[in-house]
């Protein structure tokens, strides 16, 4: 017969897990970072800018203010933030091709065929006062309007989500919405 | 003698803790799954705005964060109550962005660095100019893809 090993005592070994547990509750963090997804524009020298005479026409800037007290300028009248993705989306769509919204030109888009583009663009300026919360929470609306958009075409184009769909029918329907939200230098305080 | 003798005298039996080990290994294992490590020591109090069009951070070795936001208490004698930058674990002011993030750069793999991303955590009071002032220096050094790091917004 075998001589008998002694048997490990198990008694510290919860202790020794808990010791572990504690020390990975400590250091770690269980925030998952989302965000919101920007694309800053390239660095343009400012000497080169100057020659360059912007011919945008005015029906089609949307133009959103944000002042030092966190107020909404949205195309020359006060507005709340609450109003300002119904605003944009109104702006984007243009379904009735009014007058004062921008104009849009024929593109060629595959699964879509020939189809009329906005060339609507929404310029964003904000003080040097104004608040970072507020900036970001009109970024969002914007970005929203665009993306109610572009779900609602391609739930009646594809009868899906638009985050359901392959990566070339998004490409498709970026191009009939894209998110062209361009972000002025602040002004100075004098505004 | 009957089968059914209480045990007098004996008390409850006591319960094993055999298993305790491995309920507490199952604990370990679902927080070392769950969770990341802490990246840095935030040197600044932050609280971040809220937002709905949310993506997630996906590649987290290709994300560089900057910290935007007042210094914490124990920090503001020397520093002062003015919202500061943060990068790595120290304080920084904006011309020291263009060098944090050619050393981020340089940290990656070269077929990476187009992905890479910049994280800003900013805090919701901060004004807009110290934000401007970081935005001109990634578009000078060539950061373009960021992320406005936010919560998720409960649906009104």
């Amino acid at each position: 017969m075998a001589k008998k090993v002694p048997e490990i005592p198990g008694s510290s070994l919860a202790d020794i897990a808990f010791m572990l547990l504690i020390f990975f509750l400590v250091t770690t963090t269980m925030d998952v970072d989302s965000g919101l997804r920007r694309k800053l524009p390239q660095w343009v020298d400012p000497s080169e800018l100057k020659d360059q005479n912007n011919e945008i026409n005015e029906r089609n800037i949307f133009v959103v203010l944000v002042n030092k007290n966190n107020d909404l300028l949205v195309e020359g009248d006060y507005e709340q933030i609450e109003n300002l993705r119904e605003r944009a989306k109104e702006f984007m769509a243009n379904p009735y091709n009014a007058e004062n919204l921008p104009e849009k030109e024929p593109m060629e888009v595959p699964y879509f065929g020939q189809v009329m583009v906005s060339k609507g663009v929404i310029s964003l300026r904000n003080d040097l006062d104004t608040q970072y919360g507020t900036y970001l929470a009109v970024q969002n609306e914007l970005v929203a309007a665009i993306n109610e958009l572009r779900d609602e075409l391609a739930k009646q184009q594809f009868g899906k989500a638009y985050e359901d769909l392959d990566d070339d029918k998004q490409d498709a329907i970026r191009k009939i919405y894209p998110q062209k939200i361009s972000e002025a230098e602040p002004k100075g305080k004098n505004i | 003698m009957s089968k059914f003798r209480k045990d007098d005298g004996k008390g409850t039996p006591e319960i094993s803790t055999a298993s305790l080990p491995d309920i507490v290994f199952m604990l370990l294992f679902f927080f070392m799954v769950s969770t990341t490590m802490r990246e840095v020591t935030l040197k600044v109090k932050m609280r971040i705005p809220e937002a709905t069009e949310l993506s997630k951070l996906e590649k987290k070795s290709l994300v560089s964060y900057i910290y935007i936001g007042e210094p914490l208490p124990m920090y503001q004698k020397t520093f002062g109550k003015a919202p500061r930058i943060q990068l790595n674990d120290q304080f920084a002011t904006v011309d020291e962005v263009q060098d944090f993030i050619i050393a981020e750069r340089e940290a990656r793999d070269e077929a990476e660095q187009p992905f890479m991303v910049t994280s800003l955590k900013i805090d919701e009071n901060t004004r807009m100019s110290i934000v401007g002032d970081v935005k001109q220096e990634l578009r000078k050094s060539a950061a373009l893809n960021i992320n406005y790091s936010s919560r998720k917004k409960a649906e009104r």
